[in-house]
């Protein structure tokens, strides 16, 4: 099925694309039919910068229990990090060495 | 037997009068012919549109697609400019109206067409061809698997487009369906419920659902590709367009 539905997200981040390297803006993440995938359907995420163009674009096509464990390892990446190493907001960033 | 074709890429106004990339197919006879708009699926103007663009003429058909996402993404490749299409939010009900009457103009001014045309779509194409169909003078339509062209969306699935049945009184001319028996969007039991409000409604109109077949059974390039059930559609849709593109 054509799901429609697309649930978007602001991000802060870079992705490499056909193109090389540019920054991202936004995720589009999706159940819908796959471009290659060989399933009937996917969670697809593209990675995008709409401002740079559709090109600017790094796509992926997940079956839901790879999409689920991708979930959980990036919150589990996360969680062995310390709080705020990766925020893009440097206030709330943990220092790196405690002074 | 003279069966040479002409395919290749043209532009032309759409809704708004917005210029349009559409791939055109087309015999080079004199005519007249009847023509098919090519209305394609979510995934986007991609190869396999342009070769069943390309197959409408090989059989003595006009034929074009046109880039739905042509706006949103002028020259990237089919992928990324559906993408873009999706994160823009779709292609509006009434854009898509307004751009095959484009295409159907198109058509018509055609020098060896012979003034008919019909739609044809596939996955959201399908819903797509009977919105046209309700909303434009056509002479014949043909919905591959279309969603959403009834059903009501369980609570917890919110939906960006709507249902078509409460417009079905306004399709203007025959209709026909291709499903397949083991798709869920749309299911037998929406195949059904439209199938009866057809009835109810008095309008012409032809359905087949294919065992053994899911959504996308005429999708080459796809795991879901089912021959025997596509090898039939086509002879249900050339037969179809035989009936009602003749001169």
């Amino acid at each position: 099925m054509c799901t429609y539905l697309t649930v978007k997200v602001d991000l802060d981040g870079s992705g490499k694309g056909a193109h090389g390297w540019f920054t991202l803006s936004q995720a589009s993440v999706y159940v819908d039919h796959p471009q290659h995938a060989p399933q009937a359907h996917t969670l697809n995420i593209d990675f995008i910068n709409p401002a740079a163009g559709p090109s600017a674009r790094v796509a992926v096509e997940l079956s839901e229990e790879s999409a689920l464990a991708l979930a959980d390892a990036i919150r589990l990446a996360l969680a062995s990090a310390p709080p705020g190493l990766a925020s893009s907001a440097p206030a709330a960033a943990a220092p790196l060495v405690q002074a | 037997m003279f069966d040479a074709m002409l395919a290749e890429t043209v532009s032309f106004a759409g809704h708004g009068g917005d210029p349009l990339e559409a791939y055109v197919a087309r015999p080079l006879g004199p005519g007249p012919y009847g023509a098919v708009v090519v209305i394609h699926h979510m995934p986007g103007y991609d190869e396999g549109n342009k070769e069943i663009t390309r197959r409408f003429a090989a059989n003595g058909y006009l034929a074009v697609c046109p880039n739905l996402y042509s706006r949103e993404a002028p020259g990237a490749s089919p992928d990324d400019a559906a993408a873009a299409a999706r994160a823009a939010g779709g292609v509006p009900d009434e854009r898509l109206v307004g751009d095959v009457a484009g295409a159907a103009a198109y058509l018509r001014a055609l020098q060896s067409s012979n003034g008919k045309v019909a739609t044809i779509g596939y996955c959201s194409g399908g819903r797509q061809s009977f919105l046209a169909a309700c909303n434009l003078d056509l002479a014949a339509a043909v919905d591959c698997y279309g969603a959403f062209v009834v059903g009501t969306p369980p609570e917890s699935f919110p939906l960006a487009v709507e249902p078509l049945l409460p417009i079905a009184d306004r399709l203007g001319c025959p209709l026909l369906g291709l499903f397949g028996a083991e798709d869920m969007y749309p299911s037998p039991a929406q195949v059904t419920e439209l199938e009866q409000e057809l009835t109810r409604l008095g309008k012409t109109f032809e359905f087949h659902s294919f065992e053994g077949a899911g959504h996308s059974f005429f999708a080459t390039d796809r795991p879901a590709y089912r021959p025997l059930a596509a090898v039939e559609g086509w002879q249900r849709i050339f037969a179809w367009f035989d009936r009602y593109l003749s001169n």
